[in-house]
């Protein structure tokens, strides 16, 4: 016993790495049941650091490493990977897991070390006031269903009353999400909503589909993750719900997803918070200073899909976020504090993202102490089965704030509560 | 010469009785307690306490309790995932209706629950056994996750149905929360982790455990000789379910601080379980720990190993994590079926002997 | 009358996914039958052979990725495809050399063990596999096409529009399933009963000791029944494959057959059809009836609580072998 003791305290000496470096970890996942998620995701995410330090230099003369922790998707190997990279002082983390998210908000709070979730995580944390390291712009779960939504009115011209209205979901912490304010949009437009929980991992699904075939609802929203998605809409296909009136939360529109059911898939629609496809002039700096270079992450044939779009565009915001902290603090060398600085004082133009070589890629974002979470917005992309494709079929929609910001000040508030939190930003 | 019985008198049936009969086991023993609470306490860091001390001892507290059902009284469970989860919410209710009782009350209230329950769900066990009582154990499994993923009382009827330990102090200590200290968190599954294992040890001595293992060696013939198959098997779900529910209701509060319970009790953590007895030996207090130890330390070592020094890519070292996993646990089924305990026990007969082969 | 003609759907819909489960369990009864051993890696197996299966397709090279990391190159595939009917015929041969290796490296050493022994080892099995499969092919997501049609069956659905004046859904890949796993069953029960191997198999089932008495190779059999479940596995594996993309979850398909293993008996081949017949159209009644009522996605312990309460009326299972106990 006191020998492993002892080996294994001088394994865990060898990694550290140079301390003057900016160290933002890439907590993945590459094995586990949702490993075809995570690959791509934390493919984009390195590669575009790796883009940063050969093409640029690093980001304000500081080369970004980017140590890699296998979370393989569960909480226990979350905090192990947690106290490991915690060691290593990172300025970010980005644990791409809802549910390691809410293990670590009291911790990195008590640590001082800001946590950058988007799309995924708690919602209320978009309130800087009570969440004061937690930042999940662009867009949140609340924000997805809300917009999901408003395109559905856009659909009907407006009118949702007497329609129906079923959410498919993965019966979680992450698949509950929206509930809540689909249950309020129900109230205000006087849709009918209907709750289809599928237990994980989603393998069987036939009883849902079955119900929904017998009521009809005239939409689908889902809320699934992992081989949920690729049976939810093989299911779809096999009862032949029309597919572009089926819509899948960011997390359930990936090429993954849909590739499996084939031909039929065509026509369904999925949220993004960004764009799709290699169309854009940031691939070809990726392709000169990383793919061609061998510096790929992974097996490198992720680029441009849409969850490799994903990971690349949040390493894109978080490297803003550091320029803009290292501004602030008039050094190269921030810490993590002067990152969450950064974060609140955050700003991405459309100007901005044309200039990295992303026009049009993602909406705007502004940050401030209160608003850690952006505007919410999210746009509808539509798979094309033939060309085998997603493309982008309508611009940024906004959420609906009068709904969703009573909701992220009162669920906020009870945290604040529970936890003894002062609010902060007066 | 060391490890010897000469010279080792005993004078007493008490002395003869004892847990360590041989003076240098005993004096193992207490250097061990010496170094866990006297040493370690002071240079723990957060590093050690979060990833391998406090799970390990969380875990080695799971693996007595199902070490009592399925060691000592033959009854397979694979609902100890459910228990533990049964163990974490009751905990969470008890410390966000009552804020001002001690939380160690709690947990041992937890504890209680979860024995309750588990009497309960041990009931069918009077008629089913062997493998089809291990499957109709994972009823158990399944159902409490998606009864405590689907009545929101259970969480508080908070939005996503995440549960968050609250901060709770022992002797002014934080234990639970984020503010609690790596050696504060320690201790409190040191001490729950050594009382337990003192109860364990005592209590499968006793009586009570020598109508466990009759249970399982042979229920008839137990029943024949006077032992009552009702009492036996539903204490013995009572005492593990007991040690499970302290040991989901620690990994709830002290180590994770926040849980989803599909996620953090789900069937791997049943499975889990059941291989740390195993591999740390059936029937046998030293094999819980030793199991628990195992199957903590063995990928945070082989992670540590593969990524930290061979600089492997980590899709990689976890695949091959898995492989090195696999064949280790067939390996030692291999060389030593009885688990790390029998291994333990033919290394310190051979001790006492050596250096004479018999 | 609308609820008992959708009843009536569902349970058609419930018999079909019975069938599917039932592919699962029999990998697990023929194993637990002919040696005794509670075969944890079943769920594995599928998925391992599956994996195998789409990487032949394709043409993938069998660990690309570790002789990447190790030499550097860039290998992906071989540039060729496989048609899907030589493809399984591989894979096939592949689980054959599989099941050769395990009883080699893990079975023969184990022996006489106690039964928690030998399903503690394919734990370690189902670890093993679970990593090989992944370096092997890689961790992505992978479509499975052998040609089985999918979707709606028409003529079901114009016929019973025609008669209950609301069309069933019934899948063709759960009508071809059925189809296949009515073959398998048929060919195994002629297999044991008509040959000589079958007949030794059936020995060894009955009693190790007098079957090898009479100079059957243990061996041998544990060999072949290892072979047989590797390739219900791999038929598992294709059908379960199909409809989600081959990818990690399928090794979870095994949590499905246990509660049909409990309800048919470990031991018998009917048991386990007529099991995940019952538990198929059980759940699936539950969750239309009551589900709504409680919340639904009842299906996970439904099967198991059904099972349990078959179990405490009849101990042993639905066609298991009763258990007689001596002192």
């Amino acid at each position: 016993m006191k020998l492993t003791l002892a080996a294994l305290a001088t394994t865990m000496m060898v990694a550290s790495p140079a301390l003057a470096d900016l160290i933002v970890p890439n907590m993945s996942y590459r094995t586990g049941p949702y490993a075809a998620n995570g690959i791509p995701y934390a493919d984009g995410f390195a590669d575009y650091f790796t883009l940063l330090n050969e093409r640029d230099g690093g980001i304000g003369g500081q080369l970004v490493q980017v140590p890699e922790c296998e979370t393989a998707y569960n909480t226990e190997k979350g905090v192990e990977c947690y106290e490991s990279l915690r060691g290593q002082s990172p300025l970010v983390l980005n644990p791409l897991s809802t549910g390691i998210t809410y293990q670590l908000i009291p911790r990195i709070t008590q640590d001082g070390i800001p946590l950058y979730t988007p799309g995924y995580g708690r919602t209320s944390a978009k309130n800087g006031a009570v969440f004061e390291w937690v930042f999940n712009a662009p867009a949140n779960y609340w924000d997805g269903a809300s917009v999901a939504v408003k395109h559905i009115l856009d659909q009907e011209g407006g009118d949702l009353s007497g329609k129906k209205i079923a959410l498919v979901y993965h019966n979680s912490a992450y698949g509950k999400e929206p509930i809540r304010t689909l249950e309020e949009l129900s109230q205000k437009h006087g849709f009918e909503l209907s709750l289809l929980p599928v237990d994980a991992p989603g393998q069987e699904q036939k009883s849902q589909w079955l119900q929904i075939r017998r009521d009809r609802p005239d939409y689908v929203i889902m809320y699934a993750w992992g081989v949920m998605n690729q049976v939810a809409i093989q299911e779809a296909v096999n009862i032949r719900f029309p597919m572009d009136k089926f819509i899948g939360i960011w997390w359930s529109g990936s090429e993954n997803d849909v590739r499996a059911a084939g031909a039929g898939a065509d026509g369904y629609k999925a949220l993004t918070f960004h764009g799709v496809g290699r169309d854009y002039p940031l691939y070809d700096d990726l392709q000169q200073y990383v793919y061609d270079a061998g510096k790929a992450a992974g097996a490198g044939d992720q680029a441009g899909s849409v969850l490799y779009s994903r990971g690349a565009y949040s390493a894109l915001v978080i490297a803003e976020a550091i320029a803009k902290a290292q501004e602030l603090a008039g050094t190269s060398e921030i810490t993590p504090a002067q990152m969450r600085d950064g974060f609140e004082a955050l700003e991405i133009t459309a100007e901005r993202m044309a200039e990295l070589g992303l026009p049009d890629f993602g909406a705007p974002i502004a940050l401030s102490c209160e608003n850690h979470g952006g505007d919410g917005l999210a746009r509808v992309q539509q798979w094309s089965a033939s060309e085998a494709s997603w493309s982008l079929i309508t611009d940024f929609i906004e959420p609906d704030a009068e709904i969703l910001d009573p909701l992220i000040a009162e669920d906020s508030a009870n945290y604040a509560a529970e936890a003894g939190i002062q609010t902060r930003c007066e | 010469m060391i490890y010897r019985e000469a010279g080792d008198f005993k004078t007493s049936y008490r002395d003869d009785s004892q847990t360590f009969p041989i003076r240098l086991d005993r004096w193992g023993y207490y250097a061990i307690l010496a170094v866990a609470f006297g040493i370690i306490p002071f240079v723990i860091n957060d590093y050690w306490a979060n990833a391998v001390m406090v799970p390990f001892l969380i875990y080695a507290i799971a693996a007595l309790g199902l070490n009592i059902l399925t060691g000592y009284a033959g009854q397979v469970s694979l609902g100890t995932g459910g228990f533990m989860a049964v163990g974490a919410y009751a905990v969470y209710k008890l410390m966000t209706s009552f804020p001002d009782v001690n939380i160690v009350i709690h947990i041992l209230l937890a504890g209680g629950i979860t024995a309750a329950v588990g009497v309960l769900f041990g009931l069918p066990s009077l008629r089913i056994k062997g493998f089809y009582l291990a499957v109709a154990t994972l009823a158990a499994q399944f159902f409490l996750v998606w009864l405590f993923n689907k009545v929101p009382w259970f969480y508080n009827y908070s939005a996503s149905g995440q549960i968050t330990a609250p901060t709770r102090t022992v002797f002014d200590q934080a234990v639970t929360g984020p503010a609690a200290s790596a050696p504060a968190k320690y201790l409190i599954c040191l001490v729950f982790a050594f009382v337990l294992a003192w109860v364990a040890r005592n209590l499968t001595r006793g009586s009570l455990g020598r109508k466990w293992m009759a249970i399982r060696d042979m229920d008839i013939a137990a029943e024949i000789i006077g032992v009552n198959p009702l009492r036996a098997k539903l204490s013995a779900f009572a005492v593990s379910s007991f040690f499970v529910g302290v040991a989901g209701a620690l990994l709830f509060a002290v180590y994770l601080g926040a849980a989803e319970v599909g996620e953090a009790f789900g069937i791997n953590k049943s499975f889990l379980v059941l291989f740390m007895i195993i591999i740390g030996g059936l029937g046998s207090i030293f094999g819980s720990f030793a199991g628990a130890a195992f199957m903590v330390l063995m990928p945070v070592l082989l992670k540590n190993f593969l990524v930290g020094s061979m600089g492997w890519p980590t899709d990689l070292a976890a695949h091959i994590e898995l492989m090195i996993v696999g064949a280790l646990i067939v390996t030692f089924l291999i060389v030593e079926p009885h688990g790390l305990a029998r291994l333990w026990r033919l290394a310190k007969d051979k001790l006492r002997l050596w250096p004479f082969p018999h | 009358m609308d609820q008992f003609i959708f009843g009536l759907e569902v349970v058609m819909n419930g018999l079909m996914t019975g069938v599917m489960y039932a592919l699962v369990a029999l990998g697990f009864v023929l194993i637990f039958k002919a040696s005794g051993v509670f075969n944890y890696a079943q769920g594995v197996m599928a998925l391992f052979a599956a994996l195998t299966l789409v990487g032949i397709q394709n043409g993938q090279v069998p660990f690309a990725h570790l002789i990447n990391a190790v030499f550097g190159t860039q290998l992906h595939h071989f540039g060729w495809t496989v048609p899907a009917v030589l493809a399984i015929a591989l894979t096939a041969l592949v689980m054959v050399g599989l099941a050769f290796v395990i009883e080699k490296l893990v079975l023969q050493h184990l022996v006489g063990q106690e039964p928690i022994i030998l399903f503690m080892a394919t734990i370690g099995l189902a670890y093993f596999l679970e990593g090989l499969g992944d370096v092997m092919w890689g961790a992505d997501i992978k479509t499975l096409d052998v040609g089985l049609p999918q979707g709606i069956s028409d003529p079901i659905e114009e016929i019973t529009a025609n008669w209950f004046g609301y069309g069933f859904f019934i899948d063709r890949l759960d009508l071809w399933a059925t189809l296949i796993a009515a073959m398998l069953v048929a060919a195994l029960v002629a297999f044991a009963q008509y040959t000589k191997q079958g007949r030794a198999m059936r020995a060894v089932a009955d009693d190790h000791q007098a079957a090898m008495s009479v100079g059957i190779s243990l061996r041998f059999i544990w060999v072949m029944v290892w072979s047989i479940a590797g390739f219900v596995a791999l038929v598992a594996g294709i059908m379960w494959g199909t409809k989600s993309g081959v990818q990690f979850s399928l090794s979870l398909i095994a949590l499905k057959a246990l509660p049909v293993l409990m309800l048919g008996g470990f031991t018998s081949i009917p048991g386990a059809i007529v099991g995940g017949l019952i538990i198929g159209v059980g759940e699936k009644l539950f969750e239309f009836s009551i589900g709504p009522m409680v919340g639904g996605a009842t299906e996970n312990w439904f099967a198991y609580v059904l099972a349990l309460i078959f179990l405490v009326f009849r101990p042993q299972g639905l066609f298991g072998e009763r258990i007689i106990e001596r002192v």
